[in-house]
């Protein structure tokens, strides 16, 4: 039991480190949302089932809630993290925040319109 | 068992001082609020690993339940806030 939990905690920090270094080292504002939303979200699922998993150790009626309680703070995160991602998204499009491309500084004004084109 | 939470415990806040970089010099605010939304959402597991460690499970479920939603209800509050703002591009420092 003890070494599931471990992996279970283990594979979520791979994944908020992961998580981390793709926020510090992507070049632009939308990629960096890609590891925030996406890893960040797998992350917590996988650290609080491990610890979901290790509160059962005991088994009581109590433990139980407190599991149901903490998947349900899962569950909430899962709903609501994509919704929080989108919503930034939509904040930089609205003001017009170009998106990276490879050519540098030349490609940021020319596809200025892509850009805007939401407005 | 209580080591390992607590080493944990530790990467946890490593990992939240790494996401704080991004809170301090990113170019635009919407970068900033991407560190937020990072460092809120470790926060979470970091909470319950600290009801753990001192045997108050109960109590800290809750509180981590709290977080994440006043986490998530920072979030849609300061986008909704900043999408239509023109300062956004005099901050940029790329070109």
């Amino acid at each position: 039991m003890n070494i599931l939990v471990i992996i279970f905690l283990l594979f979520g920090f791979m994944f908020f480190l992961g998580g981390a270094v793709g926020i510090i080292r992507m070049p632009d504002f939308y990629s960096r949302l890609h590891p925030a939303g996406k890893l960040d979200t797998l992350g917590i699922m996988a650290m609080v089932a491990g610890l979901a998993l290790y509160n059962l150790h005991h088994f009581s009626w109590g433990a139980v809630l407190l599991s149901v309680k903490m998947m349900l703070i899962v569950f909430f995160v899962f709903m609501s993290s994509p919704t929080a991602t989108h919503s930034i998204v939509d904040a930089g499009m609205r003001a017009g925040l170009r998106p990276w491309t490879k050519k540098g500084k030349q490609g940021q004004t020319s596809n200025g319109e892509l850009a805007q084109g939401k407005e | 068992m209580n080591t390992f939470f607590l080493c944990i415990a530790l990467g946890l806040c490593l990992l939240m001082f790494l996401s704080l970089y991004r809170c301090l010099f990113g170019p635009t605010v919407l970068d900033r609020l991407i560190g937020v939304n990072a460092i809120g959402s470790k926060t979470v597991v970091l909470l319950l690993l600290i009801g753990f460690l001192y045997e108050r499970v109960d109590m800290f479920v809750d509180i981590a339940l709290a977080y994440a939603f006043l986490n998530f209800v920072a979030i849609i509050a300061a986008s909704r806030y900043f999408h239509k703002r023109k300062g956004l591009y005099e901050e940029s420092f790329m070109d």
